[in-house]
């Protein structure tokens, strides 16, 4: 097939962080330096074995990619099946520099326990990576509830406050959710044997079913709850401050730039190809929880005194933003909301580990806490107004490309929805900016934080990889267009036909 | 058919005389082994198992019945009876310690053990009501025996006393099912009442014997509202037989239970509400549904509330009895190999969770309260590992065994249109979750140890070490078992009379 690394490049990248999460099993429990340096060792050469993912992609190759297939259960037509396409390939970047950054980001912050929680970290990524490249919908969801166990416990043993409760909340939901999920799994295999005569999961004959419409509106309804637990959508997303305020900054950061990124993946990957008449029957509901979701969660982020609910309301209000670009439906409303994925992962993950940052130095997240921070963290306080930028959309940043792309879209299917989606912009600008101002402005009248230390050499560097991708997702977004061409083709050939013509026309707003 | 017994029936029986006869000579080897060294007894049986085991193989792939019709020697009794043998086995391995701990006498213990094992076999592999009943009594009353066990005990006592007098009542309604059974078609042997009662579904009387072997199957499942008896016999009972109890006596019903529905009276399923309506006759496939149904749900419900550990382990296994009646409920080949599947990978996972338990019981600390597993993940990190894992097997995450079960069971509700069963299966399990995940939040989240600590011994950790191995094996790559369980499945009222040797 088409993989063109000639050795299995994908199955390494899955499998590396969980040989390194084998290998901490043998370090003994008391050497926590060594601990911590395998870890970040295993991290960063998992990020560094998925360099070529992003060298080697071909983006004028419309299948998958570097595919790996072996049979796994015959019995029941269940294979070994990995590819990615841009999307994905995109995706499994993220997880991996995410992986890497939030390993690094625990240095000093965690010195409990600390080999579980390096393990646990680990054996999260394989199944992030797992997610992200399985082409069986059995294997998929073997590694979607890989997840949660580590993800738990990530939350329960080193979260803060209410962890216990916070680790169950998330847990559950989840899990109601995922089951549900994979009821409409089995309802699509079984109806695949009912017409082609075979077994299978393979989600690339999936993709190319016709489903009744009756059947379609069952299985994007089981989709349905799998995913937007996950995104979160409104009113499934009250989980979400909670796992987030109370889990570590590590936790937070992986949940907020890639965990939530399941869902939306989800959608774009399996309810939109696989479903496209029920989509579109959909598309009204969609709609509108996405639009309550943009503005609930903006004005939920404006009312909070904890610094940490803040940025999480803030991540609701932005992915219900991904939801509204992706049900337009058309090929410039699906590129932003894929866009907008990774400009959220990039800044709501940095967010999280600036919170992470001085949480550790004060160990409070009250706002009320603060002020006049910039006076004593000079180099904090530039990297949180870049960051404070990309989120609100700032021109020749990250965030602006993603908002600019998706609001056309949106603008195109509906110019009601387009004016909610331009108030969740401005909202968005208010909270975030008045966070900034009660966080960094004026003087400091807290004494406790006249002597706060500015950002160290290892915490500036969890930044450095983020603020490059920012700037140059702001200024030179074309390459990452490129390689999403493909993959917003193929959901737009099933979704929307007509605008087949016009898909092959290059979009995006900078090219 | 020649009357009396052939010369090859010994032949296609071997296991089960192996198994009787190192029962019998355990019996008087108990005899003659000093009080302090009663662990050589608990080889002794393991190697008993392991010759039976060993018997086993010639007789694979071989699908006939010998004495007349009263056995089948099939590949779905051989399925079974693999599960009997590794649970017996991983059940002594944990006795050791555990009877040490408590002080009692190990020699009639491992005999019952070995009997109740040669009684579920018969219940695997009988194709005659006879044969059936003989093998269930012989399993029961190994088992009333087994869970009063622990004579100073007055929980154990209690329970033995509740299971009797429970069991004894079930056994004579289900005894009355099977005799109308009999009186309305004129013979015991399965095959032939099916063939008998062809034409007579609308029979009342017929109706009434389903209506009590199903009443008397249900009890010895655990079904609601037949399960009243679990809760009790099982936090009573010895820690290693409430494990064995709840994976082997559970199996063994199971396969008795296909045997009669599936082999004897497959005309009176009555599959769907539609097909009552057009018949006035209630078949057993909607009497399973509203008892998988109610099953699952107060299984869960009632576990939710639980804070002794063996309790909710009842609760939950009580729960499982109901996602089983899943695939009786489908009836078909898929929903008949999720049931063998789900009942492989169950005994793993449960006998897992009694290992843990068993290790809990020190002697000072009865261990089997939640609170008393506080901190386990600090003091035992392998047991508390174990125990994360066999709990998420029975909540149905991969990549463990449950979920690979589940798939299974869930797929052939969807498979043959029951969505609704499926919908309140899936519930119902990430309800169990919330207990399930309970447990590992006191090994896991809490830090304060009480009693003296818990000692691992070699055999209760390879007993451990065996069910966390089939646990995430039979999870990542269940390719074997599902090959071995279609096929053992699809013998299931298949076999044929014979009497020649191979």
């Amino acid at each position: 097939m088409t993989n063109v690394a000639g050795f299995p490049l994908l199955s390494i990248i899955l499998f590396l962080p969980l040989l390194g999460a084998a290998l901490l099993l043998f370090v003994p429990r008391d050497n926590s330096n060594a601990i911590r340096w395998i870890a970040n060792v295993v991290a960063l050469a998992g990020f560094l074995v998925s360099v070529p993912l992003w060298f080697w992609y071909n983006a004028q190759d419309a299948s998958y990619q570097f595919v790996e297939r072996m049979p796994w259960i015959p019995s029941i037509g269940a294979q070994y099946f990995l590819g990615v396409d841009g999307f994905s390939a995109l995706l499994v970047l993220l997880a991996t520099l995410f992986g890497f950054i939030a390993i690094l980001s625990s240095w000093t912050a965690i010195t409990e326990r600390v080999k579980e929680y390096y393990i646990f970290l680990l054996i999260l990524q394989t199944g992030m990576v797992g997610a992200f490249i399985s082409l069986d919908f059995l294997l998929f969801f073997l590694f979607w509830e890989v997840m949660l166990v580590p993800m738990y416990f990530l939350i329960g043993i080193w979260g803060s406050d209410r962890r216990l409760y916070s680790a169950i909340k998330f847990f559950l939901y989840t899990l109601v959710g995922s089951v549900i999920m994979l009821l409409g799994i089995l309802a699509l295999y079984f109806y695949n044997h009912s017409v082609t005569g075979v077994y299978t999961f393979d989600i690339t004959q999936f993709q190319n079913l016709n489903v009744p419409f009756n059947l379609q509106w069952w299985v994007f309804l089981a989709f349905f709850l799998g995913f937007a637990v996950k995104v979160p959508m409104f009113p499934f997303h009250t989980w979400l401050p909670d796992a987030h305020t109370d889990a570590p900054t590590a936790g937070s950061v992986i949940l907020a730039a890639v965990l939530l990124k399941m869902g939306t993946y989800g959608f774009i990957r399996f309810s939109l190809p696989i479903l496209p008449d029920a989509t579109r029957h959909f598309v009204p509901m969609m709609v509108t929880l996405a639009i309550i979701g943009i503005v609930y969660g903006a004005l939920c982020a404006m009312a909070q005194q904890d610094w940490k609910r803040l940025v999480a309301y803030s991540s609701v209000s932005h992915m219900a933003m991904v939801m509204l670009g992706m049900f337009a439906l058309n090929p410039v409303g699906i590129m932003g909301s894929i866009i907008q994925q990774l400009n959220h992962g990039i800044s709501t993950g940095a967010l999280f580990l600036l919170v992470g940052n001085v949480y550790e130095r004060r160990h409070t997240r009250q706002i009320s806490e603060y002020g006049g921070l910039s006076k004593v963290m000079p180099t904090y306080a530039v990297v949180f107004l870049i960051m404070t930028m990309s989120s609100i959309g700032l021109p020749a940043l990250n965030g602006f490309i993603g908002e600019l792309l998706i609001l056309q879209g949106v603008f195109v299917a509906n110019r009601i929805w387009a004016v909610f989606a331009a108030s969740g912009v401005v909202l968005g600008a208010a909270y975030m900016l008045w966070l900034y101002q009660r966080t960094m402005f004026g003087k400091i009248e807290n004494p406790k934080n006249e002597r706060l230390l500015d950002l160290n050499l290892r915490e500036f560097a969890t930044y450095v990889p983020l603020l490059i991708l920012a700037v140059w997702i702001g200024l030179y977004p074309k390459p990452f267009i490129d390689r999403l061409q493909t993959s917003v083709d193929r959901v737009v050939v099933r979704i929307n036909p007509e605008y087949r013509a016009q898909a092959a026309a290059p979009v995006g707003g900078q090219r | 058919m020649p009357p009396g017994i052939n010369l090859s029936d010994f032949y296609y029986l071997l296991p089960e005389i192996v198994l009787t006869t190192g029962a019998l000579l355990l019996l008087l080897g108990d005899l003659m082994t000093p009080r302090d060294k009663q662990s050589i007894l608990a080889w002794f049986t393991l190697a008993v198992l392991g010759a039976t085991a060993a018997a086993l193989v010639p007789v694979a792939g071989v699908n006939i019945q010998v004495s007349r019709g009263l056995i089948a020697v099939d590949g779905f009794a051989l399925f079974f009876k693999v599960i009997f043998l590794g649970s017996a086995a991983l059940t002594v391995l944990m006795s050791v310690k555990y009877l040490d701990v408590e002080g009692t006498r190990a020699g009639e213990y491992y005999f019952l053990i070995l009997c109740a094992t040669l009684g579920m076999m018969f219940m695997a592999g009988g194709t005659d009501l006879i044969t059936l009943f003989i093998g269930l009594e012989t399993m029961a009353i190994s088992f009333y025996i087994l869970t009063g066990f622990l004579k100073p005990s007055r929980r154990s006592n209690e329970a033995a006393v509740k299971y009797f007098l429970l069991g004894a009542f079930s056994l004579g309604i289900l005894l009355y099912g099977m005799s109308l059974m009999y009186g309305l078609s004129g013979t015991t042997n399965l095959r032939a009442i099916a063939t008998a009662l062809v034409g007579q579904e609308t029979d009342p009387r017929l109706v009434l014997a389903v209506i009590l072997v199903v009443s008397g199957m249900g009890f010895k499942i655990a079904a609601v509202p037949f399960h009243m008896w679990a809760p009790d016999v099982y936090e009573g009972a010895p820690t290693p037989i409430t494990g064995f109890l709840s994976v082997g006596s559970k199996a063994a019903s199971f396969a008795m239970l296909l045997r009669i529905f599936v082999e004897s009276l497959p005309t009176m399923r009555a599959e769907s509400a539609s097909a009552l309506q057009s018949s006035p006759t209630i078949g057993w496939g909607v009497m399973f549904y509203v008892l998988a149904v109610v099953t699952m749900t107060v299984g869960n419900f009632a576990a939710l509330t639980q804070s002794n550990l063996k309790r909710m382990l009842a609760y939950s296994s009580i729960a499982h009895a109901g996602y089983l009646l899943i695939g009786a409920v489908a009836g078909t080949a898929r929903g008949i190999t999720a049931m063998l599947v789900y009942l492989f990978v169950y005994a793993f996972m449960q006998l897992g969770a009694f290992a843990v338990l068993a290790l809990m019981r020190r002697h000072d600390v009865v261990g089997d309260e939640l609170k008393d597993l506080n901190g386990l993940f600090f003091r035992q990190p392998f047991a508390a590992v174990a125990m994360l894992l066999f709990m998420l097997s029975l909540g149905g995450i991969p990549p463990t065994a449950g979920f690979m079960g589940k798939f299974w069971l869930f797929g052939a509700a969807i498979e043959s249109g029951y969505i609704w069963l499926a919908v309140i299966g899936v519930l119902n399990s990430a309800v169990s979750l919330y207990y399930y995940i309970r447990i590992v939040v006191y090994m896991m989240l809490k830090n304060e140890p009480a009693g003296s600590e818990p000692r691992q011994s070699p055999a209760l950790a390879f007993a451990m070490g065996v069910a966390v191995v089939g646990t995430l094996l039979l999870g990542v790559y269940p390719r074997a078992l599902f090959e071995f369980a279609e096929a053992s499945a699809a013998t299931l009222g298949t076999s044929t009379v014979t009497q020649t040797l191979p």
